[in-house]
Order: structure tokens, then C-alpha cells, then sequence
């Protein structure tokens, strides 16, 4: 129902819009009115997760896109002004549909900026198609280390953080603190196996020291019981007791247990990673550098908070804007150039400015700390220096980059 | 080592003589916009010392002194409105509509208008002070922020941190005549004496743009560069220029410095280590001096602008803001 309302309202603006353009070509004759259109494609495929632990935050079915129609809005107001509209195709793929012939539809149609709301191997074989050689692909949802390293691809441009960055932003902040003596407890997933080895890297590169690692094992069988809680507790204690840390770091992505290990380890210690103190793109607490704005305008659009999937996607789309403003231009060629060069850059409500790196196609960015209520701090740290810029001490850098672009 | 000492000595003897030989600066009060404790905090210019605390609405933000320099309109962005302080009374007496989460506003030089940024509506709302009404809204670029009238009350530049833009609207036709891009994040827009110029700050792109006011172009795009302080951390926000166009200052926010600026040549002269965060500038009246809010040390720094120093810093309230001074 709610979601009929709203592709009335949306409908109703694109009008809106439309009547806008129309009064805005009838002052200036002559404009064509393709040539000021910049065409974005969008591909998602979203996938049924498994249901994380706590019931309180459930992942919305919407995520991703929402970010995208916000800044499709921000940059019709800022077009409002230079002639330029931004028409968003969008494809949003069901489980068993088949991504590439999408793909192939948006690139046939002439789109050649496709921002993807993909998993790693579903992004990797859309970005090795044919059709996607002269398509710029905006990656929005995956995290993997080896999109920017072994299997990167010329084509592609990530928005999220890679799990190099979030593991760097992490550390950096706990060997800032002096809390240096890590116990990491790793999931089962590949995600988990892949965090843990970016921990691992992090504490060698900033000189923390990694005590113990142990895989989490315990399946407590139904999460819901009614005195489920005393068989946790007992577990979580037994698992870290006798061994002597400062913080323990997690590796939880699909959230089945990390919040069940705070408040209750043997001794009495922090919890940081997936859960407890999570570094991350986004996070629902952050308020600084104008950054209510974006929360307030999101939360206004979407009735529900925003996302670091939603933050990227208005990125990726607000980035897309900002080199046509720049460039005058609604070519896609000549914004996929601008992207990549010494002159964009990006405001995000960081209070940094954002832009990609060249070798792996990264956007470097400061990545926030903070748990459920509470911005505790941003990385990276005050300190650790960089002869080109403090952000690239976050993530593979580019004299230790995997990545060969052909 | 008695070097040391006996040159320390020196030094304070002749900054004491310093500031008593400054006879014509001490005669203001200084109000500063605490953002996070909801309050105004009054300075004795004579003294430099806090003075009283005046309670007003949510979040305040943007200050400005009324023409008659009786009241301090303030915009309370949480509560939706602007407040009319009473300088006398130093009690708010007087609430006017501004539109949704005003920020920073101007006044227009007839004293009659208020052009008020409402930051969540992509909005420039005018506001008839003493009919206490709405008189229109200009829709402008995404985050309307920065709002600087020109000396003749003619043009209003209107910046938005979204679109990068600076609008220039003409108050007469209340219509946007033209829009000139500049860096990211452009926050304020000051207009220089003479009415030639407006100057505009980008706190993500690190920038100052010099713009010719009659052809709209930019004229001068100021960089800046600090040693030993990363370039992310320059992002300038504050603006003010001497009336003579001699001196420009621009607070240049987590960097912590003031950058001086030869008005003329746009060379940056020096940079001034002021409180952290710096945020906005004010003159006092006869522009001997300049306070800046230091927005995460919690104080305003006071610069002598004869010698280029800063001279003192006084604690305020929590995330001081905005700030102006009176005679």
C-alpha cells in the first residue's frame, strides 16, 4: 500500500519535473533536450538475508535505491540551474531473474552509468561482459578486498569502504587509544574469513598485536528460547576466559551472534567489528558536518534511517552529478574521465573531500566509528601521516596494490 | 636561559603595554551564539571577560544585530524560528516565522528584511520584521547556507552546499539572475565596501572565490596552505574584510588558524593560530579588532588587527557559532 503511494508521488514529480524541463526548453530554444539528459542506470538484485539476531533492525527492502532517488532529487535542484536533468532506469532483479540480460537491456538502451547494488561474483560477471567495456559501473554493496585488488576491473568505481579500510579505520583507532592486545573471533562466512585477515594485516601495519584468534563455533540451536540467555552468557565467558586482551575484535557480517558476546566475556572488555563498535561508511548517530541534512532529508524521503548501502548509492549518483556540473557536460565519457581525475571531488558530509584512487578505482573516504547511539570517533586517527593523503592510510595503498588494470 | 627569561619578561611587558595602548577597542559587547547549549553569551569588550548568559531557543545559530543596534536577531534552527533579543533587557521579546531549520541569514541595509537559508527546504525565505510575516520564498540550490547582501541592498548572494553554487538574486525582482559555481561546500558569502565584490568560502574544496560582483565571473580563487597541517583539515568558513579592502581574514575551521589575506593582491599574508575549529568572524566597530568562535575549544579568540595577533581567548558556552559586536 505504501509502497503504491509512493510511486504515485514519485510519478507526480517526475511530472513535475518534466513540467519544469519543458518551461526551462521553451526560454531556450535551443537546447535538445536529450543531449542535457544524463542516463544512470541502477541493478540490484536483492537478496534474502539471514535473519540477523535482534528483530529490532531488520533489513529494509528498499535499501540501496532509496539512496539513489535522494540524490537523483539533489541533483535535479542543482540541474534546475545548469539546464541538466538525471533519469534514473532502473532494474531491480528478482533472485531467480537473470542479471546480465539486464545489464545487457541497459547498455543496449545507450546507458553507460550502471550504478549496482551486486554481490561480488554477480558484479564481476556483469563487469566482464562485452557490453560493460565502455560502461562505467558504480559498485554500491560490495566490500570485497579482491574487487580492488586481484579481480579489479578498469570499469569499475567502488563507494563503500573495502574491509581493508573498515579493519585499518578500526585499529588505528584502538592502537590510538593504547589498546593494543587484540582477541579476534571470527564467523563462518567467506566476508568473516576475509575481515579477520584485513584485522590481522592492520594490527602488522599500525602495530597492534593480535593475542589469540578463535572461531566462534557454538550454535545454541533456537535464538528465541525463554531462558535462552543463560546458556550464552555461560558460553560467551567460558570461550574468552584466560586470555589476556585489551579488545575483542569481531567478525560477525551477517549479525547470527556478535551482539551476544558483549557484556558478557570473563573479563570485563569492549567489544569492536561487526558489532559493539563498528567502523563503517555510514552509521545512524553521525550528525557532524551538515551531515543531519542528509539524514533528515533521507529519513523525510524514506521513512526509515539511512544506510551505509543508501549512502553509497547517493554517492555514487551525487558523484555522477557533480562531474556533469563540473564538466557542463551530460557525456558519459567525459564524466567517467572527471571522476577519475586530480579535479573531482566529492562532499559527503565528512568533512573531507572525497575521490577516487586512481590504481584501484576506491573512493577514499574517512570511515566512522560508532556504535548503535553514538559517533565515538572518525578515522583516520590524528597522526598517522601519509605523504599524499591521511585518507590513503586507510586500505591497500598503492605501492602494495594487487590490481593491474589492462 | 636568563635570556629566556628576561626576554619572556620583555615581551609581557610590552604585549601589556600593548593592550592598554589600545584605547578605542574596548568600548563594545560581543554576543556569540552558543549552538549546543541553547544560549548567547554576552563579552565586555573592555574587559574581554564573559559577562551574563541569555537562555534562547533551540539550536542557535545564525546572529545579526538590528539596524538600530537595539535587538540581536538569531535564528533558532531547531525551533523553527527567529528570535528578537532585547538588548536592553537582554530577554527574548519577540518571535518572527523564518521557514523550516533556519541557519544564517542578512538583514537588508533599510533594516526592514530579513533574507533567511532554510537549510532543509533548498529555500530563501524573506521576512517583513516589523509585520512579523512571510513576505515570499526564492527556491534556490540543495542546502542553502551562506546569505550576504550586497552595501546597497540591491543583489543577495545566497550560497548552497549541495549544488556548489552561489546564487545572486535580485531583491527587486526577488528573482535569481545568476548562478556562478565554485567549490565544494560553499558556506558564506561576504560582499566587500564598495559593493564590487563578494567572496565566497568552500569549506570541502579548501577554497576562498573573489567575485566580480558586475560580471559575475571569479576573478580569484585563494588557496591555502599551512605547514604541518594536512590540507583536509583547511576548510575555510568565516569571512571578513576590512571596509578599506586592505585585509581580508577567512577562519579556516579544523585548522585552527586565521589566514590574513592582502585584499588587493589575494597574497595570504599569515596564518594566526586561533581556538579549535574556527568558525565564524566579526569585526568590532571601528574594525581594531576581530573575535572568532572556536567551535570545539569552546571559546572566541580576540586578534588585534593593527598587529596581526591574536591577543586573547575567552571561554564561551558549548559550540559557539555565530558572533557580532556593538557599540
Amino acid at each position: 500500500m505504501r509502497a503504491i503511494r509512493w510511486r504515485q508521488m514519485t510519478n507526480r514529480r517526475n511530472i513535475m519535473l518534466m513540467l519544469a524541463a519543458l518551461t526551462f526548453l521553451a526560454a531556450a530554444p535551443a537546447v535538445d533536450a536529450y543531449a542535457q539528459t544524463v542516463q544512470i542506470g541502477w541493478l540490484s538484485q536483492p537478496i534474502k538475508r539471514t535473519l540477523p539476531l535482534s528483530y529490532l533492525d531488520q533489513p529494509p527492502e528498499d535499501e540501496g535505491i532509496q539512496g539513489a532517488h535522494l540524490a537523483i532529487t539533489d541533483n535535479a535542484t542543482t540541474g534546475h540551474f545548469t539546464g541538466q536533468s538525471f533519469e534514473l532506469a532502473e532494474r531491480v532483479i528478482p533472485e531467480d531473474g537473470d542479471v546480465a540480460a539486464a545489464f545487457r537491456d541497459l547498455a543496449a538502451k545507450g546507458t553507460r552509468l550502471v550504478v549496482t547494488d551486486l554481490p561480488a561474483p554477480d558484479l564481476l560477471s556483469v563487469a566482464s561482459l562485452p557490453e560493460a567495456a565502455s560502461v562505467t559501473i558504480f559498485d554500491t554493496a560490495a566490500p570485497d578486498d579482491r574487487l580492488r585488488g586481484e579481480d579489479c576491473r578498469a570499469n569499475l568505481l567502488h563507494l563503500l569502504p573495502s574491509r581493508a579500510m573498515l579493519a585499518d579505520a578500526l585499529v588505528q583507532y584502538l592502537v590510538a587509544k593504547r589498546w593494543p592486545d587484540i582477541l579476534l573471533v571470527i564467523g563462518h562466512s567467506e566476508g568473516d574469513s576475509e575481515l579477520a585477515g584485513d584485522i590481522r594485516h592492520a594490527a602488522q601495519k599500525f602495530q597492534a598485536h593480535i593475542v589469540k584468534e578463535k572461531p566462534w563455533t557454538f550454535v545454541p540451536g533456537a535464538r528465541r528460547t525463554d531462558t535462552g540467555h543463560f546458556a550464552i552468557q555461560a558460553e560467551v565467558a567460558r570461550f574468552t576466559q584466560g586470555i589476556s586482551y585489551d579488545v575483542l575484535i569481531v567478525a560477525d557480517e551477517e549479525d547470527e551472534f556478535g551482539d551476544e558476546l558483549l557484556y558478557r566475556t570473563f573479563d570485563p572488555r569492549p567489544v569492536a567489528g561487526t558489532q559493539g563498535l563498528v567502523p563503517s561508511s555510514w552509521a545512524r548517530p553521525h550528525e557532524q558536518w551538515g551531515a543531519t541534512q542528509l539524514q533528515d532529508r533521507f529519513l523525510h524521503q524514506a521513512k526509515r534511517w539511512m544506510t551505509d548501502r543508501d549512502y553509497a548509492a547517493w554517492m555514487a549518483v551525487r558523484a555522477i552529478g557533480e562531474a556533469a556540473t563540473r564538466t557542463k557536460s551530460t557525456d558519459p565519457a567525459a564524466i567517467s574521465t572527471f571522476l577519475r581525475g586530480d579535479r573531482f571531488e566529492l562532499a559527503a558530509y565528512k568533512g573531507a573531500r572525497l575521490s577516487f584512487r586512481s590504481w584501484d578505482g576506491q573512493l577514499r573516504q574517512p570511515v566512522l566509528l560508532a556504535d548503535a547511539h553514538s559517533l565515538v570517533s572518525v578515522s583516520p586517527q590524528p597522526g598517522f601521516l601519509h605523504q599524499f593523503s591521511e585518507l590513503d592510510t586507510l586500505g591497500i595503498d598503492k605501492p602494495e596494490t594487487k590490481c593491474r588494470m589492462g | 636561559m636568563s635570556n629566556g627569561i628576561s626576554c619572556a619578561r620583555w615581551c609581557a611587558a610590552v604585549l601589556a603595554f600593548a593592550c592598554m595602548a589600545v584605547p578605542t577597542a574596548a568600548a563594545d559587547t560581543v554576543y556569540v551564539s552558543n549552538e549546543k547549549d541553547n544560549t548567547i553569551t554576552v563579552v565586555d569588550g573592555a574587559s574581554l571577560e564573559p559577562v551574563k548568559t541569555i537562555p534562547v531557543g533551540q539550536r542557535p545559530r545564525g546572529i545579526v544585530l538590528s539596524k538600530d543596534e537595539k535587538s540581536l536577531y538569531i535564528c533558532a534552527s531547531d525551533s523553527d524560528h527567529i528570535e528578537v533579543l532585547d538588548l536592553a533587557a537582554d530577554k527574548v521579546v519577540r518571535t518572527l516565522p523564518s521557514g523550516a531549520d533556519p541557519e544564517y541569514f542578512a538583514l537588508d541595509p533599510t533594516g526592514k528584511l530579513l533574507y533567511i537559508a532554510n537549510e532543509d527546504d533548498n529555500l530563501v525565505t524573506i521576512v517583513d520584521i516589523d509585520r512579523g510575516a512571510v513576505v515570499t520564498e526564492i527556491p534556490v540550490g540543495v542546502e542553502p547556507e551562506g546569505m550576504g547582501i550586497s552595501p546597497d541592498g540591491q543583489y543577495l548572494v545566497n550560497t548552497s552546499e549541495t549544488t556548489n553554487m552561489a546564487h545572486v538574486i535580485d531583491t527587486a525582482k526577488r528573482e535569481i539572475v545568476a548562478n556562478i559555481l565554485v567549490d565544494s561546500r560553499p558556506r558564506r558569502a561576504v560582499w566587500t565596501a564598495d559593493g564590487a565584490q563578494f567572496w565566497v568560502s568552500a569549506e570541502i574544496g579548501g577554497t576562498v572565490s573573489v567575485v566580480d560582483a558586475a560580471k559575475h565571473e571569479i576573478v580569484k580563487r585563494i588557496t591555502f596552505a599551512v605547514s604541518g597541517v594536512p590540507t583536509e583539515a583547511i576548510q575555510p568558513v568565516g569571512i571578513a574584510i576590512t571596509h578599506d579592502r586592505k585585509l581580508a581574514f577567512v577562519a579556516l575551521g579544523p585548522a585552527n588558524r586565521v589566514a590574513v589575506i592582502d585584499a588587493q593582491s589575494y597574497e595570504v599574508k599569515r596564518y594566526l593560530l586561533v581556538g579549535q575549529r574556527v568558525w565564524s568572524l566579526a569585526f568590532n566597530p571601528d574594525q581594531s579588532r576581530l573575535y572568532t568562535t572556536n567551535g570545539v575549544s569552546n571559546d572566541i579568540t580576540v586578534i588585534d588587527v593593527g598587529s596581526l595577533k591574536p591577543i586573547k581567548s575567552v571561554p564561551v558556552g558549548q559550540s559557539p557559532w555565530g558572533v557580532v559586536s556593538r557599540p
